[in-house]
């Protein structure tokens, strides 16, 4: 049997989150609003009025584009895509053609064999959102909400080889859309939407076959299912000797399958033209410099970087750079703490992960700030608190907002190590437990734990096990 | 007691500083006028009186508290002004001489409107035009053609033939209209007035209905070329609302009534311009006006403007093409005319090719056929460097002369149906007009003399970008020395 690879490529379509629309001052998130409330007689298309470009979706569009490696072009156009359907109100959709904001750009997508899939950019672009159609008790229904919602449209080659690539793509995608701020990256709240273009061919060959196109996936879950199971199907249908037409084809998310949405037909000719009602946009380089100072280190640079610097593993590096705000704090908190980074990344991802899952809140929200986490780790470090006071003190400096040595000492945590304190509540416990003491003198010396045990819950912890130990060991022998 | 309608803007705006009438008498005076000969000329779509006697009692009460207390007038308080259907006045009905907007009343006021109405002016009505400004003799309207006040059998050309009848019959000393590709300068000229169409960039654009984005442009009517640049003055400059209009500052035009004196100015004149076919009666016109003139001081030399001839194509790529853009809003959904259907493209289908007009559905067709895969390149994008082409050739003309003189149209206004059953020879009498719009130059139109019928003859002087103060300077020098702007069609 032939051995086969996929070749996926992947047409996102991406919300930026701007406040207003791209051509108008209306609201641009309508997610919680009721139909056709953010609209205005610009973005419903009235007879009369005029476009005006919305600076920030531009400014938006610069940044991603230089985070996906893409060249900002000084000179480029709106353009208008001509076609009719009722939710487009202008009956042309002002997008940009052959001159877009930006050309080229990759993505290295690490992969979990540890090699990188270069991921290339075939088209980056800014555009207006049209709005939405249902039907309902027989009627059409339209909302104009979402029209002139500013989108960037950015299509990969064909260069995913695997459905968990394209999901992988998808997943670090999201979280550089949200690392510098230009979308919220909802897949379920469309700020994110991916069609997916699917074919197959022998591993190792250089052409080409038919694909077909994958619409209507509303998460990188369903992406991966979707494209996992055309990429089966295509399989199947080659082995059995068929030829693979560009059908496009709608997910069922409910039932979890494809279902065929019409046969490609002739391209569609949108008869594109400048937009007159425009300017062309230039970008010069002032204006350039000014908004890419704003553009941070990147996730997968800091996520080498993690790794090569604090000599992370790979996969404390991703999860700790997943999130732009968590590995800001991590950062600050190797700064602060000044030892071994990984004892840092193991109490962060132990505790403060499950802390900020369990709130719901973002690295920089927490009380817990890096400067106190480093803080409770030197004490630990110092022994001037165990190991598991330590981790209560986190769950006390969320709450408190105080300062985790002012908590030890108003609190006694602080550790025992004196020898005549332990050594008095020994004599107390053995004195307690004539019994155990009888069985461990008769050779059942692993009773020491349990003595040990005893001295702690007398102590409320605070007494340093290993002198507890020696001391007991000490009285009974 | 005078003929109120008689005055022109400025002499109106001097009466109603001296106290000699009020606005209200104004207007009542010009909406008793409109009555009596709104049957026979059809200038009109909407009228406005209930509105207009409003805005001028405002007006009256405004000037009344500025005689007891002084400080600032609006410069161009109650004074009567009407509009092109194709420009939005919020709450009034704009039709675009279509039926598809039969009934469309947009929520908002064209900035160049909105600007006179902030000058104080009076909004009478909403003039007639040819359906989304596509016509050179308004018969293309679907509400009935306008009829030429200089003889009812002839066209009062357009596509704002309305704006210039109703100047031209003394129904408004001002109005407002549109200009494409020549539909302020040719009705002028056919009626006998001063009509301007300003560098594109200069009047925004704003709440004007888009027929040509690349080409539309908001015009004034006047019987003087004082009055247009009263017009002018107040509604030219930058505007955020349209991302193609310029910041630049507006010259002041200053018009005196013994400023006759050219000397310096550049008059270039393009053989171009004086084709085979034309009118000897409008070449004689236009070529007396040149000497009169170079009599004033103007130094007066040829010009070439090489392109010239292919104008016309150009237009009728650009224009329909981006028409075609333009009018795909009017699809039944949101506003306007529905014929309604359960399928969606029949909807569409129905809505559009029963409620837009002939001439309408040709250009979109034209427009359509100009962006289409495989012919873009020879059609639309051929044009668009040709269009370069002629802007370059202004460039360089501009380079020698201040101006450039040239005939409006070929021939004198045209009768009724002329042009009908034959749109190529519609589509030239644009000829002349249609290279200032490609280039974004201003041009100015107004009345040199008559032909043997009585019929108006006009020419145009074009300027540079944003030298809109040279045209109003040299028209005005002329109205100094001659007497044709002053003739008035008799109406009974």
């Amino acid at each position: 049997m032939t051995d086969y690879e996929a070749v996926i490529g992947l047409e996102t379509h991406i919300q930026l989150n701007t406040k207003t629309k791209i051509f108008c001052s209306c609201k641009a998130d309508s997610w919680s609003d009721a139909p056709n409330t953010n609209i205005c007689p610009v973005c419903s298309g009235l007879p009369g009025v005029l476009p005006v470009p919305n600076k920030a979706a531009i400014e938006k569009g610069m940044l991603l584009a230089a985070a996906m490696h893409a060249e900002i072009q000084p000179l480029s156009y709106f353009d208008r895509k001509n076609y009719f359907y009722p939710d487009l109100p202008k009956g042309y959709q002002i997008s940009q053609y052959d001159m877009p904001l930006a050309r080229g750009g990759y993505m290295q997508l690490p992969l979990p064999d540890g090699s990188v899939r270069q991921v290339s950019i075939h088209k980056l672009h800014i555009e207006e959102d049209a709005g939405k159609t249902k039907n309902e008790n027989g009627l059409r229904l339209i909302d104009f909400n979402r029209c002139g919602v500013p989108l960037i449209e950015m299509v990969t080659g064909p260069d995913l080889r695997s459905a968990d690539e394209a999901a992988q793509y998808l997943t670090r995608l999201r979280q550089l859309l949200r690392w510098l701020g230009v979308s919220e990256a909802d897949m379920e709240k469309a700020h994110l939407r991916c069609d997916a273009n699917v074919s197959i061919r022998p591993k190792g060959a250089a052409y080409l076959n038919p694909k077909t196109e994958i619409k209507n996936v509303n998460s990188i879950e369903a992406v991966r299912e979707a494209v996992g199971k055309e990429i089966e199907r295509q399989i199947r249908e080659v082995e059995a000797g068929h030829k693979i037409e560009a059908w496009t084809l709608e997910w069922d998310e409910d039932a979890g399958v494809l279902r065929k949405m019409r046969s490609k037909e002739t391209e569609a000719d949108y008869r594109y033209f400048r937009e007159p009602d425009l300017l062309p946009v230039r970008i010069h380089e002032e204006w350039k410099q000014k908004v890419l100072s704003k553009l941070p280190e990147l996730p997968l640079e800091r996520r080498n970087r993690f790794i090569n610097q604090y000599g992370l593993p790979e996969y404390d590096a991703d999860i700790l750079t997943g999130d732009r705000s968590l590995s800001e704090y991590f950062e600050t908190a190797v700064k602060t703490y000044s030892g071994d980074p990984k004892r840092v990344s193991n109490w962060l991802m132990n505790d403060v992960l499950r802390m900020l899952n369990e709130s719901g809140l973002t690295a920089d929200q927490l009380k817990l700030t890096p400067q106190f986490l480093a803080e409770i780790i030197k004490l630990v470090d110092a022994g001037t608190i165990n190991n598991n006071t330590g981790k209560n003190l986190l769950e006390k400096v969320q709450q408190t907002g105080r300062p985790p040595a002012k908590l030890v000492e108003e609190e006694g945590l602080a550790r025992v190590s004196d020898d005549s304190a332990i050594r008095s509540v020994c004599q107390e416990v053995l004195a307690e437990s004539p019994k155990e003491v009888e069985s461990y003198k008769s050779g059942k010396v692993t009773l020491i734990g349990w003595f040990v045990g005893q001295v702690m819950k007398k102590m409320r912890g605070k007494a340093d096990p290993n002198i507890a130990r020696k001391i007991l060991e000490e009285l009974l022998g | 007691m005078t003929d109120l309608t008689q005055l022109t803007l400025r002499q109106a705006h001097q009466a109603l500083e001296s106290g000699e009438c009020s606005s209200l008498e104004l207007t009542r005076a010009t909406l008793e006028r409109i009555e009596r000969l709104e049957p026979k000329l059809h200038a009109f779509i909407t009228l406005t009186p209930e509105l207009a006697l409003e805005q001028a009692a405002q007006a009256d009460q405004l000037r009344a508290r500025w005689r007891r207390e002084g400080g600032e007038l609006p410069p161009l308080l109650g004074l009567p002004l009407a509009v092109k259907d194709l420009l939005c006045l919020a709450g009034v009905r704009c039709t675009c001489g279509s039926r598809i907007l039969e009934n469309f009343i947009p929520p908002y006021t064209a900035t160049s409107v909105e600007r006179l109405l902030t000058a104080g002016m009076v909004v009478i009505g909403k003039t007639n035009t040819d359906e989304y400004a596509m016509g050179s003799s308004t018969e293309n309207s679907a509400y009935g053609p306008t009829r030429n006040p200089w003889n009812l059998r002839h066209v009062p050309g357009g596509s704002s033939g309305g704006s210039a009848a109703a100047v031209s019959a003394r129904l408004a000393a001002a109005a407002l209209g549109t200009d494409t590709g020549g539909s302020v300068r040719q009705p002028a000229s056919f009626c006998g007035i001063t009509g301007l169409k300003p560098t594109y960039g200069r009047v925004s654009r704003y709440g004007l209905v888009a027929y040509g984005s690349s080409l539309d442009s908001v015009g004034a009517f006047g019987r003087t070329a004082q009055d247009v640049a009263l017009v002018f003055s107040q509604m030219a400059g930058y505007d955020r609302r349209d991302a193609t209009s310029m910041d630049l500052p507006l010259p002041a035009i200053q018009l005196e009534d013994d400023d006759s004196s050219l000397a310096g100015l550049r008059i270039g004149v393009p053989d171009e311009y004086f084709i085979q076919g034309i009118q000897p009666e409008v070449e004689n016109a236009v070529r007396r006006a040149i000497v009169s003139f170079e009599a004033l001081g103007a130094f007066v030399s040829p010009v070439s403007l090489p392109h010239t001839e292919y104008a016309l194509p150009v237009y009728y790529l650009i224009a329909p093409a981006e028409a075609s853009a333009n009018l795909a809003r009017y699809d039944g959904i949101r506003f306007g005319a529905r014929l309604d259907s359960d399928n969606i493209l029949d909807l569409f289908t129905r809505t559009r090719g029963q409620m837009f007009g002939a001439e309408v559905k040709r250009r979109i067709m034209l427009g359509t056929y100009a962006l289409s895969a495989g012919y873009y390149d020879a059609y639309y994008g051929q044009a668009q460097k040709v269009r370069t082409l002629i802007k370059r050739d202004f460039e360089q003309a501009f380079e020698k002369v201040d101006l450039i003189a040239a005939p409006v149209a070929p021939s004198t206004a045209f009768r009724f149906d002329e042009h009908l059953d034959d749109p190529l020879a519609m589509y030239l009498e644009d000829v002349f007009t249609l290279p200032a719009n490609l280039a974004g130059v201003p041009g100015l139109a107004f009345p040199v003399g008559f032909d043997s019928n009585n019929l108006p003859i006009g020419m145009q002087l074009m300027g540079p970008h944003f030298r809109e103060d040279l045209l109003f300077r040299a028209a005005h020098a002329y109205q100094q020395t001659t007497d044709w702007h002053q003739r008035a069609p008799s109406l009974s």
